[in-house]
């Protein structure tokens, strides 16, 4: 019989990989966004979610290179699948047709490119300090004397600027488009949809698509209308 | 009617091919999308010129010969029919129709717009079937099966192969054609006790033979002359998964 090396190689095989790891990352999207949301909450809030997070070490570092190879297998095996989708037609129509496959369904290639790449953004201005080394370098004195970084005000100066900000904002758009084929596609993928499951599959992949949306979105609008603004004695 | 029909001419497998607009006039309107190349191919044998080479057989919409991509859709405009069921009114007074070859690297263009489908066969050969023991007949209704589990086996055998679904796949992925070859049986008593053998050699040779792989756009569903659902896909999936990952033996 067929060895499990052998099936997960396969095209099927492949896209039940592809499913599973966008599957995790979606959770982990999910996660991110309702601790960043702690933004709403204020400095206090979200500085100690964030000092919580690092004074675990090894759950922390768990969970990143675990992200990483979920991120990697993901994006690895997704353009192996697409070169072999474009071999597989090397002789294109003269007149093109599209009857019922949807716009985002065609672009998950170029969305989840384009997401890769705003994640790397993002990542050199929040966790590695290289866009705005300034604020990344900030900190928060608390009562007893001691500091921790002051992600908040970071955040909140990052997002003042409408740059940076439109830069998110797109990039959560891009994202929405991408999930929202994805959520439902792995489903089918895993085998999970049937004829009476596929419209409420349909229905969580957009509801979950515009809750991620919405939620994401919110951050920057917010600092961009001076709905939160930055701590006294922070300029 | 009077058409502008820009059709795929190309000599052979190895030759390079390319439009060649033909007008096509006084067609009736009742006449079939085959007859109308009949008419054109008549014609052009009229004026010492070669006819366009394409496939049909039964003209009945059953046999799975005819194919061609009408103005990009595969076997034409009209949903759940095949070509030699689409009939000239289905167009306008004038229309120009481009029809080209069904396109995938896995259906070589063999004449015009005659493509090579026997990939479909080595699929089938694959594992599309049950072994039986050779002996007498066994009684009809020896085996009981539910009204539901045979109506959905009887669904996924209405697929005529005729590979509408790879030429309309972005990816020419024969996703849909495998699944409903593998659902057919899945659904029946008979094809259980080789269920796994069947997905994972039938998954084999489909990747084995070039075709692309299904990114679920569907679009293979809404371009099946025989409205084969994609829910079969999905049961693929599910029978692959078991047999695999799952380590299934049958």
């Amino acid at each position: 019989m067929t060895s499990l090396s052998h099936g997960l190689g396969s095209s099927v095989g492949r896209k039940l990989v592809v499913a599973v790891t966008g599957l995790a990352l979606l959770g982990f999207v999910l996660g991110h966004m309702v601790g960043n949301l702690q933004l709403f909450l204020g400095q206090d809030a979200l500085n100690g979610y964030a000092a919580l997070i690092k004074s675990k070490p090894a759950l922390l570092w768990g969970a990143r290179l675990g992200l990483l190879a979920f991120v990697g297998a993901h994006v690895v095996l997704a353009l192996e699948l697409a070169a072999e989708n474009k071999a597989a037609r090397p002789h294109g129509y003269a007149a093109p047709g599209r009857i019922q496959s949807t716009p985002n369904a065609r672009s998950m290639t170029l969305t989840g490119l384009m997401i890769l790449a705003f994640v790397i953004y993002h990542l050199a201005h929040l966790t590695w300090g290289v866009t705005h080394p300034a604020d990344h370098a900030l900190v928060q004195t608390l009562a007893d004397g001691t500091t921790r970084p002051d992600v908040f005000s970071a955040v909140v100066l990052g997002f003042q600027d409408p740059l940076v900000a439109g830069a998110y904002l797109v990039a959560m758009l891009l994202l929405g488009l991408h999930i929202g084929h994805g959520i439902q596609s792995v489903f089918q993928s895993l085998g999970l949809t049937t004829s009476s499951s596929r419209g409420t599959f349909a229905k969580l992949g957009a509801g979950l698509t515009w809750l991620i949306v919405i939620g994401n979105c919110a951050m920057p609008v917010a600092v961009l209308a001076g709905v939160i603004t930055l701590p006294e004695g922070v300029a | 009617m009077n058409i502008t029909v820009r059709v795929w001419r190309q000599e052979g497998p190895a030759a390079t091919g390319h439009l060649e607009t033909i007008e096509a006039t006084d067609v009736s309107a009742d006449s079939s999308f085959l007859e109308m190349l009949d008419l054109v191919n008549e014609r052009l044998i009229s004026a010492g010129r070669e006819p366009i080479a394409f496939d049909h057989d039964c003209r009945e919409g059953i046999c799975g010969m005819c194919s061609l991509v009408i103005d990009g859709v595969p076997h034409g405009p009209r949903r759940a029919t095949t070509t030699c069921q689409l009939h000239m009114r289905s167009f306008t007074d004038g229309a120009t129709i481009t029809i080209e070859p069904f396109r995938a690297k896995a259906f070589g263009v063999l004449r015009d717009l005659v493509v090579d489908r026997s990939g479909f066969d080595r699929i089938i050969q694959a594992g599309g079937y049950a072994s039986v023991n050779t002996g007498g007949a066994p009684d009809a209704n020896a085996i009981p099966i539910g009204k539901g589990e045979a109506d959905l086996a009887m669904d996924a055998a209405a697929c005529i192969g005729c590979g509408a679904c790879v030429a309309a796949c972005p990816n020419a992925s024969a996703m849909l054609f495998t699944a409903a070859k593998v659902a057919h049986y899945g659904h029946l008593p008979q094809g259980e006790p080789e269920r796994d053998r069947r997905v994972t050699r039938m998954v084999e040779t489909m990747d084995a033979e070039g075709f692309g792989n299904c990114r679920n756009y569907y679009e293979c569903e809404a371009a099946c002359p025989k409205e084969i659902p994609v829910d079969f896909i999905a049961e693929l999936n599910r029978d692959f998964r078991r047999a695999t990952v799952q380590g299934g033996s049958r």
